[in-house]
């Protein structure tokens, strides 16, 4: 049976949502081990073995893996390789960082973004910002794979008994240096794992309308806020908030849409939602394609007025 | 310093591409195409840094068919000094990681002190060069890059991650890969335009850079996406209410 190894997605306390679907597709593939890489993340570890499907857990903690500089953490992952035919990671933006970097090394083709497992190398992905899907087969000996969330089952957090193996190494190449972050904490669910999400576009103005019209309703639905580029561009929210081909691929229950036009690149990001929701004034507008249930009205009533309603 | 610049040709992003009816690949005869949108914005950011005094030469590649041309005529028009087609015949595509090898070789010839590559080509949707260059050269990389700062050695990068905006800072020579927000590229001037048809443009092949362009992922078909069964229009606010008390979600 093929082993795969899967990179751990996590903020030092716990496992990303991400993270889960990837080991589903890795138990897909075959047994599956996790590498968990930081500086003070052995409870990561142990949540981490506690997952079903989990064959065993590689925890490698030093300070050079603390915030996942792919110059550092890609040479760890390829000194573990040898032992496996697969690497798997999230397609977040940390996946997206560290996976080629890793495939260059191993002189594999990475297959992005994949959608489902096909057979032992063959995988479907989107290309053309999803409009098109692609069936891949891969012809290198090992696999480097990214998954993309929302095209796999999370993974069960309970049930797994998995030992923890210390890799003690530590690679630091010296080239690059983490400065800091600017990460929004908010109160309100995750973009990518949320169950219902209210997003916003242009027709929102500025930041204080957006706030003022998107915010309430979200909160009434205990919803997470999302965007379109145009409302991010504007500055209307942080650029965390962007759903599309190159902001966050979302799917849940329930996406509703005000004051967005519906172009390709947004619609790449939510079309595989649950139910779509669209609140725009003109009748015409692309959303009205894959909404499921349309309302045609100017955003500046009928939001309050839902919301009220609610 | 120099900078080496990427750029691809591909499908204009306005375009709604048409898979070809046996599923072999997406029909681009005929079909508008245009520079890769994220390219642009690192043409740009090395357009900028030249202005800034920090970069002295731009050196376009891509890799492509002979029509790429337009795609580097395009980068010289915005400023760029001189441009390498590495061309291939028509109707190849050439995978990231040749790509990525091919861009190494030349950057292995030019030294560059940055190599400004888009974030990911709108037509494969990878997302893998510029973190591949980086692993062949063996330098560091600032992906999906919102602010570039030259300081001396190195190179500071605000990074647009999943949570908000990251920084680090690298040594140079590094790879920086463009985010939407890096830049907003101007439009190129006429004169502009008629001077970028004199500047020098080489022409080689992946075979002068020693690299093979066969393919490791083989395109077994390509297909649509499911299509979204047609939806409702409900007449005002309450209809929509009730709408959503009955997903159950209010
Ligand atoms: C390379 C590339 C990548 C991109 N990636 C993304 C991405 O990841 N995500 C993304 O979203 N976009 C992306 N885009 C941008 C995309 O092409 C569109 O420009 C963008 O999605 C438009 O945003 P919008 O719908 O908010 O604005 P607009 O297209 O301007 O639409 C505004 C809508 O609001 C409606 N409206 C206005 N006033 C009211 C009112 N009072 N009441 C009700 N409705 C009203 C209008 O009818 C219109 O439909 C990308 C573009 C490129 C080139
Ligand atoms: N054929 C090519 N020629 C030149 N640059 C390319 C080519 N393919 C990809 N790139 C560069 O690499 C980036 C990422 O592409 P990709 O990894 O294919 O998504 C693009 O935005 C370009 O800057």
């Amino acid at each position: 049976m093929a082993k795969v190894l899967v990179w751990v997605e996590h903020d030092n306390m716990s496992v990303k949502d991400a993270t889960l679907a990837a080991i589903t597709a890795a138990t897909q593939l075959g047994e599956a081990h996790l590498l968990v890489a930081g500086a003070g993340c052995a409870g990561v570890a142990e949540a981490a073995a506690k997952i079903a499907g989990v064959s065993k857990v590689h925890l490698a903690e030093d300070a050079v893996y603390a915030n996942a500089l792919p110059e550092n953490v890609a040479p760890l992952i390829t000194s573990l390789m040898c032992d496996f035919d697969a690497f798997v990671a999230p397609a977040t933006s940390t996946g997206k960082n560290i996976a080629p970097r890793v495939a260059a090394l191993l002189d594999v083709m990475q297959v992005s973004d994949i959608l489902s497992v096909e057979g032992p190398k063959t995988f479907t992905r989107p290309i053309y910002a999803g409009n098109v899907i692609a069936t891949v087969e891969s012809s290198d000996a090992k696999l480097v794979i990214t998954v993309r969330g929302t095209a796999f089952s999370k993974a069960e957090v309970t049930g797994g008994v998995a030992v923890i193996d210390m890799v003690a190494s530590a690679h630091d190449t010296g080239l690059s240096s983490f400065v800091g972050s600017e990460i929004a904490k908010s109160e309100r669910p995750e973009l990518t794992s949320a169950k219902v999400i209210v997003s916003g576009g242009r027709a929102l103005k500025d930041p204080e309308t957006f706030q003022a019209t998107i915010f309430p309703l979200a909160d009434k639905l205990g919803a997470a806020i999302g965007a379109s580029r145009a409302a991010v561009d504007a500055g209307y929210v942080p650029n965390d908030y962007q759903v599309g081909q190159t902001g966050k691929i979302v799917a849940p229950e329930v996406y509703i849409a005000v004051g967005i036009s519906g172009a390709i690149q947004h619609l790449a990001g939510m079309k595989d939602s649950k139910t779509i929701i669209a609140i725009n004034k003109d009748e015409e507008a692309p959303i009205f394609q894959v909404a499921d249930i349309g309302l045609v009205a100017d955003l500046f009533s009928a939001i309050p007025a839902l919301t009220d309603k609610i | 310093m120099k900078a080496l610049v990427c750029v691809k040709r591909v499908i204009d992003y306005n375009v709604k591409p048409r898979v070809k009816s046996d599923g072999t690949g997406v029909d681009l005869a005929n079909v508008k195409m245009s520079i890769n949108p994220f390219d642009e914005i690192a043409v740009e950011e090395a357009v900028r840094l030249k202005e800034k005094g920090v970069v002295s030469e731009i050196v376009a590649i891509s890799v492509g068919p002979a029509k790429a041309q337009e795609t580097l005529r395009t980068a010289l028009a915005m400023g760029a000094d001189r441009a390498i087609l590495v061309q291939v015949n028509d109707n190849v595509d050439v995978e990231p990681l040749a790509v990525a090898k091919i861009v190494k070789a030349i950057t292995d010839e030019e030294q560059p002190g940055l190599i400004v590559t888009g974030k990911q080509a709108i037509d494969d949707d990878s997302n893998q060069v510029g973190q591949m260059v980086a692993a062949l050269l063996g330098c560091p990389q600032g992906t999906f890059a919102n602010e570039v700062t030259v300081e001396g050695e190195f190179v500071v990068v605000k990074r647009e991650i999943d949570g908000g905006i990251e920084t680090v800072k690298l040594k140079l020579p590094a790879v920086i890969t463009a985010d939407l927000r890096l830049n907003e590229p101007r439009y190129a001037s006429l004169p502009n335009i008629m001077k970028a048809k004199s500047k020098p443009l080489a022409t080689k092949t992946p075979d002068h850079y020693g690299v093979d362009i066969a393919t490791r992922l083989k395109m077994i078909k390509v297909g649509e996406p499911p299509a979204r069964a047609a939806g409702i229009k409900v007449a005002d606010v309450d209809a929509l209410a009730s709408a959503l008390k009955e997903l159950g979600v209010a």
